[in-house]
């Protein structure tokens, strides 16, 4: 059982970065335009 | 040509650095978007430009020494897109932070409800099997670790609105989830203390997982529809020409003017204002304000009125504040007067709620007492079975059932051209059971349009173009955009109230009144055949014709109206303008219900008098004259081409000049509401089965966490079907 005093703290970090993260593209402003997100990726030289 | 003024709209950081939103018309797609930040980036002075597809909207930000905001807009125009200055209001940042912190919490509930939920499927399936109880003790440690702090961030949103509730002596949704939350925090804690088998830190955490998801969309649905409506205020922004003190011609908005301004108004201008003629003469229409539709001569001195339409000469007014009698008071007066009714309306959710939260309350009670004092058992356990209670009625599925239905509808009609600017609009348009329509602007489009096209040969047509595009008056204008908008003649002389001449190749043209063509022969079949039209005659030589121009029936009028009628709605015409005028629009589309004539007061009053006898009505308008009735109505819809007046009041805003989507629009809010209380309904009938198993004693935290998930997964999947259903027409642009 001892395997769980590394995994626990492993899981729970993951998920720290991605909650992280979620916040990052938060503060980025990557929520406030949905659509046009969509569409930039499309474009040749994005200077985003 | 006068400059623009729209220093109002900027706003200033450090640096020097200026910035601007701007609503853009016509943004569609990725190309729009790319053409509008990479030709703006071109100009050195502009630092940024961001296009928000979305919204349609474009902020850009550059250096305010280098470029003035009017530059900014050419600018844009040059790349061929109009854009509109905007203000964001400041209700509008607080929506967006609001939604910034929902999101915030969702983030961090979503990532507990994970955690937990993994240590909790630990913990289950230990307990049916041989689970040493250190570990468990362990994991519902740990679960409290990740629960206590999330409750404490993800649930502020829910105690707040409850210590507001309470605090005004009223109780709402917030306050049976917040004693849940904590009850169920509480006995969590107090269960894991006592080495204890079940724990709800799962349950918790995805409860407000599953609540913050359904404010999380109320939210968006709320900031969408606002943001739609500032689009929409930018793009009507009504200007005025302010005369400066050393004569220079500014236009600003309409907001910018204070009394004792100078404004000029042009011939063609609808007259914005109250205010004393300084200088000029002209003729004016006042259809709009007393119904007379002659014209009215006016001159040095008197006095012009908001609402009027200025016809022949500029004038120069002095703007006097809103006076008493005045249109745009009786207006503002009739408006205050009408809002409060439609105030009284009480949103579905908010009527599920009134219910909710006292049956819970005692339910969860009455499990409490009845298992102490009948079932014989000590306090802590029953409390135990009082809070299952209390979490497993959660109202999940009942927050989750109306605002998805909301999004998912509105988005439905956003890509059938239709706006929704008030949330609860749907519900309300979902129970009208009578649609009242004005006539001009509504029923017929905007503009007048040639009714006998026969009396205009092909050949004809670009020299009558030529000169009607030559003068300002309205009728001239309109037959000038009805024939393609031609470059104007030259030398062109214009006598007012008689029409245009013109010499040309040694032979007079004239385009004006019918006596000053001297066409009075042509045009007394013309007058027999469209008495309710306006006449306009032109001559060259021994040539001459009279064209009859008036108001067309907006495109889909008909299969709109069959439509409503179908739907079991009642229809009526309520117009401002004269019986004649009236009576065979009314024909063509077998609308017996009609009353003309009517003033602004007067069809508030008869609307009021249909809500009286219970009847739930559907105002569609687009006039100054209609804004009360629409603020006044059970649910409003405007073309986009309304005044800004009418636009405001109104609940629904549709683009396109097709009269087919207010029965779209009726289509998709009737299904939306369906869905709703089929939404609600299912909550119930959940809750018939649950509070039974909970009240027993029989669910288990697995139990709890599984009739939670799957009742909102439920409730979710039947909201997408709001998108379904409705064909999709696109209408003519």
């Amino acid at each position: 059982m001892n395997i769980i005093v590394i995994l626990f703290p492993l899981a729970l970090g993951l998920g720290l970065i991605g909650l992280g993260g979620f916040f990052w593209c938060m503060r980025s402003g990557q929520y406030t335009d949905l659509e046009g997100a969509a569409w930039r990726v499309l474009q040749d030289d994005d200077q985003a | 040509m006068a400059a623009q003024d729209l220093s109002v709209f900027v706003s200033h950081r450090d640096g020097g650095i200026a910035s601007m939103e701007l609503a853009v018309d016509g943004i569609r797609c990725a190309g729009c978007m790319q053409a509008i930040e990479k030709g703006l980036g071109r100009e050195p002075a502009i630092l940024g430009a961001r296009v928000n597809l979305a919204l349609k909207r474009v902020s850009v930000e550059w250096r305010e020494a280098l470029l003035k905001p009017e530059a900014v807009v050419e600018k844009l125009g040059a790349l061929g897109f109009k854009a509109y200055p905007f203000a964001p209001e400041r209700q509008e940042e607080g929506a967006a932070s609001e939604e910034k912190r929902l999101l915030r919490g969702l983030g961090v509930a979503g990532f507990a409800s994970m955690n937990v939920m993994l240590l909790s499927v630990s913990v289950w399936s230990g307990n049916s099997g041989d689970i040493d109880p250190t570990t468990r003790d362990f994991f519902h440690w740990l679960s409290a670790l990740i629960a206590l702090p999330t409750a404490a961030y993800a649930g502020r949103p829910f105690f707040e609105s409850a210590l507001r509730a309470l605090k005004a002596r009223a109780v709402n949704m917030d306050v049976p989830i917040t004693i849940g939350v904590v009850l169920a925090l509480a006995m969590s804690v107090a269960e894991t203390w006592n080495h204890g088998h079940h724990a709800y830190f799962d349950g918790v955490v995805m409860l407000l997982f599953f609540l913050l998801i359904g404010r999380y969309l109320d939210q968006l649905m709320r900031r969408r529809t606002r943001d739609l409506a500032g689009n929409l205020a930018a793009l009507k922004a009504e200007t005025a020409t302010r005369v400066g003190a050393d004569g220079s011609w500014t236009t600003v908005p309409i907001a910018a003017i204070r009394p004792d301004d100078r404004v000029v108004i042009r011939p063609g201008e609808r007259v914005s204002v109250d205010g004393i003629v300084e200088n000029g003469s002209s003729e004016l229409d006042q259809s709009l304000v007393t119904g007379e539709t002659a014209p009215f001569a006016i001159g040095l001195g008197e006095r012009v009125h908001a609402g009027t339409l200025n016809l022949t000469g500029a004038l120069t007014v002095r703007v006097e504040a809103a006076g008493q009698g005045t249109l745009l008071d009786e207006i503002d007066r009739l408006m205050s007067q009408a809002v409060g009714s439609r105030s009284r309306y009480v949103r579905l959710s908010d009527r599920a709620a009134r219910l909710y939260a006292p049956v819970v309350h005692t339910l969860s009670a009455a499990t409490f007492l009845g298992w102490l004092l009948i079932g014989g058992i000590s306090w802590p356990e029953a409390l135990m079975i009082a809070v299952t209670v209390l979490i497993i009625t959660c109202p999940c599925a009942l927050g989750l059932a109306i605002p998805a239905v909301q999004v998912v509808a509105a988005s439905a009609l956003f890509r059938r051209r239709i706006m929704l600017k008030e949330g609860d609009a749907l519900e309300r348009l979902a129970e009208a059971d009578i649609a009242v329509f004005d006539k001009t602007g509504t029923l017929t489009l905007p503009e007048p349009d040639i009714l006998n096209e026969e009396a205009l040969p092909i050949e004809r047509r670009a020299e009558i173009g030529a000169l009607a595009a030559a003068s300002h008056h309205p009728l001239a204008q309109a037959l000038s955009r009805a024939l393609g908008s031609l470059p104007a003649h030259a030398d062109v002389r214009e006598e007012r109230g008689q029409g245009l001449s013109v010499m040309l190749d040694s032979e007079e043209l004239r385009l004006g009144s019918v006596a000053f063509c001297g066409a009075e022969v042509e045009a007394a079949p013309v007058m027999a055949a469209h008495p309710s039209a306006s006449f306009i005659a032109y001559r060259r030589g021994a040539y001459r014709t009279v064209l009859a121009l008036g108001q067309k029936l907006r495109p889909e009028a008909r299969e709109t109206i069959d439509a409503l009628r179908a739907a079991g709605l009642e229809i009526a015409i309520l117009s401002g303008d004269r019986p004649e005028a009236v009576a065979p629009i009314a024909a063509e589309l077998g609308i017996d219900h009609v009353q003309a004539g009517l003033l602004p007061g007067d069809k508030l009053n008869l609307l009021d008098s249909m809500a009286a006898h219970g009847r739930k009505v559907l105002m569609v308008g687009d006039g100054l004259n209609d804004a009360p009735a629409l603020a006044g109505a059970h649910v409003s819809v405007s073309p986009v081409s309304a005044t800004h007046l009418a636009q405001a009041a109104a609940d629904i805003v549709f683009l396109g000049e097709g009269l087919k989507p207010v029965a779209d629009a009726l289509v998709i809010a009737r299904k939306a509401r369906g869905l709703m209380l089929e939404n609600l309904w299912f909550a119930v009938l959940y809750n018939a089965v649950a509070v039974p198993v909970a009240m027993a004693g029989l669910a288990t935290p697995l139990i709890a966490a599984a009739a939670m998930s799957g009742s909102s997964l439920v409730v979710t999947l039947n909201a997408l079907r709001a998108r379904s259903g409705v064909p999709e027409t696109e209408s003519r642009p």
